[in-house]
């Protein structure tokens, strides 16, 4: 298989309009003969729903939430970069761009990430229009703040709960076509398999949630915006529904996973307590505005953190990136506290974390100035914890957050299999082996507010479609295996609970191909992840039936593909000998411990093609050329 | 580390919509302080699976207190006791060794009973979607500076976006009404110039839709402020029951 990424000649600053004005248009009375199948509703999701409803086409989308405002895209907290340049403080698109670049290590298409650097200024102006309350100055202009990898303030953000606002802002946008009859909403339907007819994406397969039936939906396009796959490793900051199913079997159906071992381990997270905890909760990354990172500079310092005099701490991110700071990307920051704790400086009870201290700023600001800005991070602090981090500094460990891979898409978003689109996290496209902070929300509401409507035009001008019903053969033998595999499930009737499978693959993951990995540790996790997927396909045990509402089952589809797609991860792990960005091989690193990247071997895309299970996967490679950016050793210092 | 509690757990238990329900006792050994009150119910269901019973059904997601998906009626109050703070956020640590802890589902007609704790709340989408929205399409916008909007209105606009739509408020609501969730949205983008030019019908439409879906009126008892997880104030519906008359007579 040849990729072809699509990728526009000319200068990057040209590519993406010269790109539009090739793109094949449908005049507007012919786009109401459309349907586009859309799922997931996170905010690459809805804005693409509502912005293809709003062109005429008419829309399906479907979520396994009971509505779609509770995609996970709501608890982003941060905020949203935008190279406006309110500020006045040098920031542009191309800086934006050669941020992104670096920031991800090298390992992302310079093409992608110029046109998301140069339509995210429109994100913000769309934001503002639909009524998102942004934080503002006292003049009544918006405010900014600044994120990691970046010297200049262009993230906008409402409080900490900036997700939540753009979420609620797209989600306005598509019930408005919802009330305009263009988006017809199915909600607690999980899309558990991708439907080909005649080589082309037409339709989904989805168990209903509330009765367990089988049902498809029928489209000339598919779009997924369905997600990362966090949830993987049992315990990261996603929400417990976050789930990898719908790519994963769309990659079983020939779509081709790219970067998967790309996972990023966000530094500032509240840190494990003990083996009841269910998930992990994200302080947002906006504290490194006005915290500090230090650990004892003595190992089993007994003292309280109030009590250990500034000669006896290490700001050590501080000591090593003097130019950045507290604000090195997060890669860095994760690895260095980890780095920090394993040499026995690390603090709490667990001895697995580190301080994030306001008290400067406290002392500087008032403790007004930080309630202000991160007063709900406070309190979620105290409810978790039951301690006061306006009195002492939180404590804070890495933790899994976000995934930089996911299925494999060109220039037009467009997967491996014609007509199946993938936005938002769901793809690998924009964040090479990193992502900086507050580009998640950027990447999601550029691919479905400015990105999508303008390429899946040009599909379906381009293409000739059959008429295609849920009798087709396509679709019932999708149907037939789903209720095939659900009935397998139901009869194993074993002994141990989905979570239990859950635990044991989180802790190889974890353990194997977590933070830090080495070929050892990959070959083991190679080798232990399918031992436990045996296990679970010959002990889960799901209780109650298949017929009506069953949470049980619901997790046990979305472990039984975790299985799968773990297994792959440490495989692409392991063939990626350099490190880049959140992939750290514990061989390949500088003196100073910073990632080495191999850039002579590894300056491509690793695109993997599912051969079955048990098999081996097939590696395709798109190779990256850098042309604007030049690779070198990031330096933060 | 505090010591581990014994608790008792009385929780509504209903097949499905139309099944008859009722309250069935569990003993909880061994929960933790420092367990939120989400986890302890993950243990139960994880023991009931072992000894070959069905798991108790709830709404959860995120578990920060943001995506407004989990409920529960806990001791007779949306969220349990806490102010402030939606059931994924709340700790054992809130409860004491030996305590008697009833959990239900929201009771409102406009809810209805999914399974065991799960209610549907899609009746909050189709009041959204009538006219929870300011009109503008993808393109085509303004500058984002170009409307300029004072901090002290920003603040208060943000204030009632804030809302989680979790439904506490017709849960603790004697009359099951949905007015703070619909002011909450209505004073969002009445207070914004964004939302100014359709604040008549939105108004009308909205109030209509809640009608049309069964909520009850608001009789002042402001029960959903005090159990609004977001802490979303009344003041809202006084802002609503302006916009409302205004729309109507002016």
């Amino acid at each position: 298989m040849k990729l072809n990424s699509k990728i526009p000649g000319g200068p990057i600053e040209k590519k993406w309009d010269d790109h539009r004005f090739h793109l094949k248009l449908i005049n507007p009375a012919n786009k109401r003969k459309y349907t586009v199948v859309v799922v997931g509703t996170g905010l690459a999701g809805a804005s693409a729903a509502a912005s293809l409803a709003e062109l005429g086409y008419n829309v399906i989308t479907l979520c396994y939430h009971e509505s779609p405002r509770r995609a996970h895209s709501i608890a982003a907290q941060g905020g949203i970069n935008a190279p406006k340049n309110y500020t006045n403080d040098g920031d542009s698109v191309y800086r934006l761009f050669y941020d992104t670049v670096k920031g991800g290590d090298y390992r992302a298409r310079e093409a992608n990430v110029y046109r998301l650097a140069q339509v995210s200024g429109s994100i913000i102006d769309q934001c503002v229009a639909q009524g998102v309350p942004f934080a503002r100055e006292y003049g009544g202009l918006l405010d900014n703040r600044s994120f990691g990898g970046a010297q200049v303030s262009r993230t906008f953000y409402a409080r900490g709960q900036t997700g939540q606002q753009l979420l609620l802002g797209a989600y306005s946008a598509m019930v408005r076509q919802m009330d305009a009859g263009k988006v017809k909403l199915f909600a607690r339907r999980e899309m558990l398999d991708l439907v080909v007819v005649d080589g082309k994406a037409r339709g989904v397969v989805c168990r209903n949630l509330v009765n367990g039936s089988i049902e498809s939906y029928v489209g000339d396009a598919v779009i997924l915006a369905t997600g990362g796959y966090g949830n993987v490793f049992y315990l990261s900051t996603n929400a417990m529904m976050c789930n990898g199913s719908a790519t994963w079997r769309a990659h079983k159906k020939g779509a081709l996973f790219g970067n998967p071992c790309f996972t990023q381990i966000h530094p500032t997270c509240i840190p494990v307590s003990s083996g009841h905890q269910s998930k992990l909760t994200l302080m947002s990354e906006s504290l490194r505005n006005d915290g500090r990172i230090w650990v004892p500079k003595a190992k089993d310092d007994k003292r309280q953190a109030t009590d250990i005099p500034e000669s006896d701490r290490d700001y050590y991110l501080e000591r090593l990136y003097p130019s950045f700071g507290n604000l090195v990307p997060r890669d860095v920051a994760s690895r260095r506290a980890k780095e920090m704790c394993d040499k026995g400086l690390g603090v709490g009870p667990t001895k697995l974390a580190v301080y994030l201290d306001f008290a400067d700023t406290i002392k500087r600001n008032g403790k007004e100035y930080i309630e202000e800005k991160y007063g709900n991070l406070f309190d979620m602090y105290q409810q978790i914890t039951g301690e006061n981090a306006y009195v002492s500094p939180m404590r804070i460990y890495p933790a899994v957050h976000y995934t930089m891979g996911g299925l494999w898409v060109d220039y037009n978003l467009e997967s491996t299999i014609p007509g199946m689109f993938v936005l938002g996290e769901a793809n690998f496209s924009d964040h090479g082996a990193n992502r900086l902070g507050a580009s998640a929300l950027m990447q999601g509401l550029a691919d479905g507010y400015f990105i999508i409507p303008y390429t899946i035009g040009d599909y379906l001008a381009s293409n000739k479609f059959t008429p295609v019903d849920t009798s087709h053969a396509a679709f019932q033998d999708a149907e037939k295996g789903l209720s095939a595999m659900t009935k397998k499930l139901m009869g194993i009737n074993g002994k141990r609970t989905v979570d239990d499978f859950h635990k044991a693959l989180g802790k190889v993951m974890w353990d194997d191909v977590g933070m830090a990995r080495d070929a050892k540790s990959l070959k083991n996790a190679i080798k232990e992840i399918p031992r436990i997927r045996e296990e679970f396909w010959k002990d889960v045990r799901i209780p109650g039936s298949d017929g009506n509402f069953n949470q049980e089952l619901e997790k046990a589809h979305r472990v039984a593909d975790f299985l799968e797609l773990g297994e792959l991860m440490a495989r692409d792990a392991l063939h990626r000998k350099e490190s880049c960005g959140g992939h750290f091989r514990q061989e390949y690193q500088t003196a100073d411990g910073e990632a080495l990247r191999d850039d002579k071997k590894f300056s491509y895309v690793a695109a993997w093609e599912f051969k079955g299970v048990d098999k081996t996967p097939a590696l395709h490679k798109e190779p990256l050329k850098f042309e604007y950016v030049k690779p070198a050793q990031r330096s933060y210092k | 580390m505090s010591s581990s509690m014994k608790i008792t757990l009385k929780v509504w238990r209903q097949a499905e919509k139309n099944a008859r329900g009722r309250l069935m006792t569990y003993s909880v050994p061994d929960v933790s302080p420092d367990m939120s009150f989400l986890e302890m119910l993950d243990m139960v269901n994880n023991t009931l699976v072992r000894k070959g019973e069905d798991a108790i059904a709830f709404d959860h997601d995120c578990r920060e207190g943001i995506c407004g998906t989990c409920s529960l009626y806990i001791n007779g109050r949306a969220h349990g006791p806490l102010k402030g703070v939606a059931t994924c956020q709340l700790h054992m640590r809130s409860f004491s060794d030996g305590d008697t802890i009833v959990v239900e589902p929201w009771r409102a007609s406009p809810f209805p009973v999914i399974k065991d704790l799960v209610v549907d709340r899609s009746s909050f989408d189709r009041i959204m979607q009538a006219g929870g929205y300011v009109s503008v399409r993808t393109g085509g916008v303004p500058d984002a500076n170009a409307i300029p909007i004072p901090k002290a209105v920003a603040d208060e606009a943000f204030d009632a976006a804030a809302c989680i739509g979790c439904g506490a408020c017709v849960a603790a609501c004697k009359n099951s009404s949905a007015m703070l969730f619909v002011s909450a949205k209505v004073s969002q983008l009445a207070l914004l110039p964004q939302g100014n030019a359709e604040r008549r019908q939105r108004a009308e439409r909205m109030v209509a839709q809640m009608d049309a879906e069964g909520f009850g009126s608001c009789s002042n008892t402001y029960a959903c402020e005090a159990e609004c997880p977001k802490e979303i104030s009344v003041s809202n519906i006084a802002r609503l029951n302006r916009e409302f008359i205004r729309a109507k007579v002016l």
